[in-house]
């Protein structure tokens, strides 16, 4: 089931696009209120949950040991997952992950993995053998908008939050994840000719097109995805990253604070 | 399947966890904590932390499970796969479809259905964290959640478990108290009636026990439904709080 939004709060937001202004009274490159509250899930090696505005996620990492991938015998794996549950909208269904859960996971995926975030060649217990498998399972409880950056702040805290559980598994001392990099994304909504970060679900509905970036903590680009059938030119390109970075600042101080 | 290595009770009567034997672990419950649900509540059990949320009445779907004289109360309870030691492959499995239904058909109980024909009004329980008593937790958490989100409905239903450790009956079993005790009664009810709308067992009791474990239980559901009834009070003597204040100026 889609969601639906009716034609009035619809050419009202329009109204106040062209105008530069946003339902909730921020600037068009500004973000909703960021919380961000890591380790309260004592079950899960290391868990995350993010308020974005009224968005709600949480995240948590579980580990155990398992084969690796023959291509990379000396590497930990990682997989995650995102679950859009039924509490989170009246829209959303119980069921197998569909397309909007898989891209979800997918993104959040891509900025981890290629931004190195996990620094797999220190999960590797026997090389070919047994390695640290790191599961990330995404939980969507509250849905109002802008899954992607509130699923990839919630992963990188989670991450940043857990600890390897060795003694479970009879190999010595528990240790904190080895981190890598730290990857934000930032997602920019581009309705008619006006881009804006961070929509809420209003916004989001009308979005014609939608662009995460993901940057690592030296400014450098680790993962895109465009979105949605709209378009985007070539320089609202540039200036999303440049947005990106700033804000990827931002957050990464405001990360290390809390966890 | 007592383990001999284990010893639950001390000898002094105090459980592993430092409580007595008719000793509830600590509970929070908050109404009203998510945006999109019509009704919700965030419950905090010990080490549990579970989550409820309430649609509805709405449209049933799929149409041709709609009654026409009444609502179906569809509940769906569902461990997040952090929640456990090891981690739970997500989505349904035979103990969830099996909660699930129970508290459907116990919640069914307190909803006026028959003011909603063909509708559904949707429960939907997720455990973030469990540590043994997550389906009397669960529904806990979904009656204060329906409260919360109107839903016309007789009353509350309070939860709570008893059983037996170490040949003692003791009341609401924690995590090892559950994996290495000998009996667990989980219970639902109707406090002001004395309803029982849930009720299970397993492992050993004699018929004495029974009663004992059943005191115990039903003693704790009337505390627990006042910490829901706070909840809901506090939850809503907020909006109320300017009113008071009118009511004390007149007054004076």
């Amino acid at each position: 089931m889609k969601e639906l939004i009716s034609r009035i709060t619809k050419d009202y937001l329009f109204r106040l696009i062209k105008e530069g202004k946003r339902l909730d009274g921020r600037d068009l490159l500004e973000h909703r209120k960021l919380d961000i509250n890591t380790g309260w899930i004592g079950t899960a090696e290391g868990s995350a949950r993010v308020h974005l505005g009224d968005t709600d996620v949480i995240v948590g990492v579980k580990m155990s040991i398992g084969e690796p991938f023959p291509d990379t015998p000396d590497k930990g794996v990682m997989i995650t997952s995102a679950e859009l549950i039924p509490m989170a909208s009246p829209k959303y269904e119980a069921g197998p992950p569909r397309e909007d859960a898989t891209e979800l996971a997918r993104v959040v995926d891509r900025g981890i993995r290629e931004g190195h975030v996990i620094d797999t060649t220190k999960l590797c217990v026997t090389k070919g053998e047994k390695v640290w498998l790191v599961f990330l399972d995404m939980h969507i409880l509250d849905f109002d908008g802008n899954l992607f950056d509130a699923c990839g702040i919630a992963a990188m805290a989670a991450l940043m939050n857990s600890e390897v559980p060795a003694e479970t598994f009879d190999l010595g001392d528990n240790y904190k994840l080895p981190i890598g990099h730290v990857v934000i994304p930032t997602t920019f909504y581009k309705i008619k000719d006006q881009i804006m970060l961070d929509a809420r679900l209003e916004e989001e509905m009308i979005a014609d097109a939608r662009l995460t970036v993901g940057t690592n903590e030296k400014g450098e680009l680790v993962s895109m995805q465009k979105g949605l059938s709209g378009v985007f030119e070539y320089e609202d390109t540039i200036s999303c990253i440049e947005k990106s970075r700033e804000i990827g600042d931002k957050i990464r101080a405001l990360l290390k604070d809390k966890v | 399947m007592v383990d001999e290595d284990i010893k639950l009770i001390g000898k002094d009567g105090i459980r592993r966890d430092g409580r007595k034997f008719d000793e509830l672990r600590p509970i929070t419950i908050e109404a009203g904590v998510l945006k999109r649900a019509d009704g919700s509540a965030y419950l905090e059990w010990g080490e549990n932390k579970v989550l409820a949320a309430v649609y509805g009445p709405r449209e049933m779907h799929p149409r041709h499970a709609q009654n026409p004289s009444r609502a179906v109360v569809q509940a769906r309870y569902n461990m997040a796969a952090f929640s456990v030691p090891d981690r739970k492959r997500p989505g349904p499995d035979r103990r969830s479809v099996e909660i699930s239904k129970i508290m459907s058909e116990a919640l069914e109980e307190i909803i006026f259905v028959e003011q909603f024909p063909r509708s559904s009004v949707d429960v939907f329980v997720e455990v973030l964290e469990a540590s043994a008593g997550t389906r009397c937790a669960a529904l806990t958490a979904a009656s204060v959640a329906l409260a919360d989100a109107g839903i016309p409905m007789s009353d509350m239903i309070s939860s709570c478990a008893a059983g037996k450790i170490d040949g003692q009956i003791v009341l609401d079993l924690g995590k090892k108290e559950d994996n290495f005790g000998e009996a667990d009664v989980p219970l639902g009810m109707v406090t002001s009636s004395g309803k029982i709308t849930l009720l299970q067992m397993d492992g050993n009791l004699t018929l004495d026990e029974y009663k004992k474990v059943m005191e115990l239980a039903m003693n704790a559901c009337r505390e627990i439904y006042q910490i829901q009834r706070e909840a809901l009070k506090k939850r809503y003597s907020t909006s109320l709080e300017g009113y008071e204040d009118i009511e004390d100026t007149e007054e004076e």
